[in-house]
């Protein structure tokens, strides 16, 4: 007989405040088995960390039932939290207490005896790579190693059920791998039951069971491979022709929402998924496109479970078709040059000696791990910090003598979208319009172009505050626009939305670059780097590799990989060779 | 029982640890008091010095003379002699002087008959400073005249006396009790306030939360180094007023230590009670600074008496424990211990501090959201 260590049914939970009532689970059922992995995934704003939350017994649900370790979650919260581990998104690490002063609070409050605490700590010191720098405040540590003592914190002691909230968000491909290899030696040493919650699908592939939430309802329950089959027959692969950018054939296809549910630039190619395979597919036939079909993967079956349960009508944008060649970025035009560009913090290097040009109308990705020094690289560009020393120029202008002509040409959208809140959407554009100096007929005419353009009108009254996360980044981009900058920079502009408004970001990016706009832009999904014409991976302040994504699979000799797989073995290549030189 | 003291020991080392490096509760625990005293000490008071008064001398006589000694080589007056009136008023108009004495040419003589008058003409740009003025000169010549009556047991000098000498010392010593309840106030409400809706707000305690842990081991765990933090306040204002403003004790000292610890008690328990409620630390300072310092100042009797304020006034101030609390120390610093005042208002502080600490126990749950 199998054995529960969770079970809910007709879950239900109704946030009623000052803002307003909002139903994050509507009645799901959901089970969990002993000894298993079970994944829970879904778009940011599913009810994921709500689900969590409420098997914890950190919240009461507000209908249904729910049976903890066979303890109901309300009468037994104070039991259940005992015997189970819960590692939140924001592991709440003390940033003043040293690695080993966090582990020991977790190992006194668990009430660990000394003799067998000092075998676990040094196997979980030893697994996250820690030991070394058990005297450092959790504070001065990167994102990375951070989320790496949130998990050791969390197993201190082997748990009756351990619950992981997105384990990896915002951590580096490479950080990410090196956690669930930690993740599984656990499982498989003491038999562990999990449940975790993940953006990422091929995490979720590696669990025994899977189901998908979205908008407070349960979409899907079953194994990975089932899941996968949704997708069975439905998925393609093309190669864009010569001169074509990716991002122009993957736009174009998803164009196409009669066709295609979903396409997306990968490992130098375009995938797609077709709503009715072995009809002719009209961008296929313009360019005389041959399709190869592909195994569906998780993400596919993902994919084509939210597109049923989105309203599209609401998510898509009509913008110019892409059924031209666009012209390609001038190589000889030259938006940005960075020349032996330095930043300092004290004695801190932030970025060492980089140098690399922009092309006018090109799309540049900045990428690197948490700390890598991107920001940091993006912020110079910006004219937000002042360079320590080197050479920088953006649209012509010198940025250390000219700082306000260069800024009168950039667009800027930060990663928080600097939106204010208790403003209108119409008030908002009035204000960016006017610190941007636009005469008033002028800025009229544009809060009307870029409010179809981005098709924000019937919003105009609605507190910025108030709307979903794809529209509030739509508008903080259309404030970005309303000057119609030569370049636009953008500060992780997809971290924090739903899969089918970043596939609607990039199609609008897409859109801009058509039209001759520079747009640089740092993101950690790795994949996205598709998107860009070229882009460049920073570490530890140093400049790694610089140029397409084709070009760089070529540097490598790994042809069809993905950008996971690249970036991990770029940044282990001159780790090894840092650590080869110090020697 | 022995779960229980160690987790609570380590949760205690825990805040120990982070109070001690982060500073910043620290530094408010040690140097506000001491701002506190050296500001309130140096910086406010209420008492008029060197009291710039131009006297205008009509009549030169000895006696005249006599009459106006007592301005001389005296700390709260600086004099400067005229002779006539118009002198004095243009001093007055170029605000070199706050007051003119008139001494009338026919003083002397009037003296004699019984119904000798001066003129006294006050400056009211500063009524505070007019009032002390006016108070000094005639307690002065209220002098004069007692000596004239026993000396001769002639003469009559008009003068409607009331008294408005002060000790010299007397607004500094006035203030210091309420400076202790101020330091108590502002580490017991708002720093734990803030400290605790830190922990909401890092999230640290949805991590917390799923541990064996019980609420009250986490506010404890609060409380123990808090109050720690605020005696050694409480101990730097007392010293300091002791050594720097020799402010008297008149009553027991250990009912101003135990008073203190019950009013102690009452604070942290507010403030435990704000952070549970707000759960973030801007909140948390905002609602803790409006309850707190304002009523604290205003309503408790500490800058002004609370029995010239209007009725509805003085009812708010009795429901608030500070003006409880404040009357206690000023009658146990200044007047000695009274008794029935002390133990009924000592009641009182009781009773709020249980009552606020047990609210806090009983609404801090192992919750989120």
């Amino acid at each position: 007989m199998t054995e529960w260590v969770v079970q809910a049914e007709k879950l239900d939970k109704l946030f009623d405040d000052k803002q307003g009532k909002t139903h994050a689970l509507k009645g799901i059922d959901f089970r969990a088995e002993k000894g298993k992995m079970t994944a829970l995934i879904g778009p940011d704003g599913a009810g994921k960390t709500t689900t969590m939350r409420l098997i914890c017994g950190l919240m009461d649900p507000t209908g249904g039932s729910l049976q903890v370790l066979g303890l109901d979650s309300v009468a037994g919260a104070e039991e259940i939290q005992s015997r189970i581990s819960y590692m939140p998104q924001k592991f709440g690490l003390y940033e003043d207490l040293t690695i080993q002063e966090n582990l020991n609070l977790y190992a006194d409050l668990h009430g660990i005896p000394q003799d067998t605490r000092k075998g676990r700590f040094a196997k979980l010191l030893d697994m996250t790579g820690l030991a070394p720098f058990t005297g450092r405040l959790a504070g001065k540590l990167s994102g990375g190693m951070k989320q790496k003592l949130g998990l050791a914190c969390t197993l201190v002691r082997s748990p009756d059920l351990l619950i992981l909230d997105e384990p990896t968000v915002g951590v580096d491909p490479l950080s990410r791998d090196e956690l669930w290899i930690i993740i599984k030696q656990m499982v498989r040493e003491e038999n562990l039951s999990v449940i975790v919650c993940t953006a990422y699908m091929n995490e979720a592939a590696m669990c025994d069971h899977v189901y998908v939430l979205n908008l407070g309802q349960m979409l899907f329950e079953g194994t990975p491979q089932e899941l996968s089959q949704v997708a069975a027959g439905k998925c393609f692969e093309v190669d864009p022709p010569e001169e074509l950018p990716y991002r122009v054939l993957q736009g174009s296809l998803l164009d196409d929402t009669e066709q295609i549910i979903d396409a997306v630039p990968e490992s130098g190619t375009v995938r797609y998924i077709a709503a009715r395979p072995g009809e002719p597919i009209p961008t296929l036939e313009r360019w005389s496109l041959t399709p190869r079909a592909v195994d569906p993967r998780l993400e596919d079956g993902f994919m084509i479970l939210l597109h049923q349960a989105a309203d599209l009508e609401k998510t898509r944008i009509p913008l110019a078709p892409l059924d031209k060649i666009p012209p390609r970025p001038a190589q000889n035009e030259v938006s940005i040059e960075v020349k032996d560009l330095v930043k300092k913090f004290g004695d801190f290097t932030a970025v060492s000696h980089t140098s690399f040009q922009v092309h006018k109308g090109e799309v540049f990705g900045l990428l690197g791990p948490n700390g890598a020094g991107k920001t940091t690289t993006f912020r110079m560009l910006c004219g937000l910090i002042p360079a320590t020393g080197g050479k920088l120029s953006v649209a012509g202008e010198n940025l250390r003598t000219a700082r306000t002509e260069a800024r009168a040409k950039i667009g800027y959208v930060s990663q928080k979208f600097a939106l204010y809140t208790k403003l209108s959407v119409l008030e908002n554009l009035q204000f960016y319009g006017g610190m941007y100096g636009l005469p008033r007929k002028k800025l009229q005419e544009r809060i009307r172009t870029v409010l179809e353009e981005f098709q924000l009108t019937g919003t105009e009254s609605h507190n910025a505050g108030d709307l979903p996360g794809g529209y509030k980044q739509r508008l903080s981009m259309a404030c970005a626009l309303l000057q119609e900058p030569e370049i636009l920079f953008l500060d992780e502009p997809t971290s924090g939305i739903d899969p089918l408004a970043r596939r609607m970001f990039w199609r609008e990016i897409t859109d801009l670059s058509c039209k001759g706009t520079t747009i640089i832009i740092t993101t950690h999904f790795m994949e996205e780097s598709e998107y860009c014409d070229r882009i460049m991976i920073q570490d530890h302040g140093k400049m790694l590799i610089i140029g397409s994504t084709d070009e760089i699979r070529e540097k490598l000799h790994k042809p069809g990989a993905n950008m996971d797989a690249m970036f991990i073995d770029i940044v282990n290549q001159s780790r090894a060779r840092g650590e080869g030189a110090a020697q | 029982m022995k779960d229980f003291f160690r987790r609570l020991k380590a949760l205690t080392h825990k805040e120990f640890l982070e109070l001690i490096r982060d500073r910043s509760s620290l530094l408010m625990g040690i140097l506000m008091p001491m701002m506190l005293v050296f500001i309130n000490g140096y910086g406010v008071s209420l008492d008029v010095y060197h009291s710039r008064v131009t006297v205008v001398m009509e009549d030169m006589s000895p006696t005249a003379h006599d009459v106006v000694s007592f301005l001389d080589g005296s700390e709260y007056f600086d004099p400067v002699y005229v002779t006539s009136m118009k002198a004095a008023v243009d001093r007055m108009n170029r605000r070199e002087t706050e007051a003119i004495l008139r001494v009338p040419p026919d003083f002397s003589s009037r003296l004699h008959q019984g119904d000798a008058q001066l003129q006294l003409l006050l400056s009211g740009i500063d009524t505070t400073t007019a009032m002390s003025i006016q108070g000094y000169v005639e307690s002065g010549l209220a002098a004069w005249e007692t000596r004239q009556l026993n000396a001769r047991g002639i003469g009559m000098v008009s003068v409607e006396s009331r008294i408005w000498y002060n000790d010299a010392n007397s607004s500094t010593w006035y203030f210091m009790p309420g400076l202790i309840m101020l330091t108590i106030t502002i580490i017991g409400v708002l720093l734990t306030a803030v400290i605790m809706a830190r922990e909401y707000e890092r999230g640290t305690f949805e991590s917390l939360f799923v541990t064996p842990v019980r609420p009250m081991e986490l506010i404890l765990s609060k409380i123990i180094p808090y109050f720690g933090i605020a005696c050694i306040g409480v101990a730097i204002c007392f010293f300091l007023s002791r050594h720097l403003f020799h402010v008297p004790v008149h009553g027991s000292l250990w009912m101003i230590v135990i008073l203190s610890v019950i009013y102690l008690f009452a604070a942290l328990g507010a403030g435990l009670i704000i952070s549970v409620y707000t759960k973030s630390q801007f909140l948390a300072c905002q609602i803790g600074l409006t309850v707190t310092m304002m009523p604290c100042l205003m309503l408790s009797g500490y800058v002004f008496d609370l029995r010239s304020t209007p009725q509805i006034v003085q009812w708010v101030g009795q429901i608030l424990p500070f003006s409880h609390y404040l009357i206690c120390l000023k009658s146990l610093f200044l007047a000695g211990n009274i008794w029935n005042l002390t133990l009924e208002n000592g009641a009182l502080l009781s009773l709020y501090a249980l009552g606020f600490v047990g609210i806090a126990f009983s609404i801090t749950r192992k919750k989120v959201g």
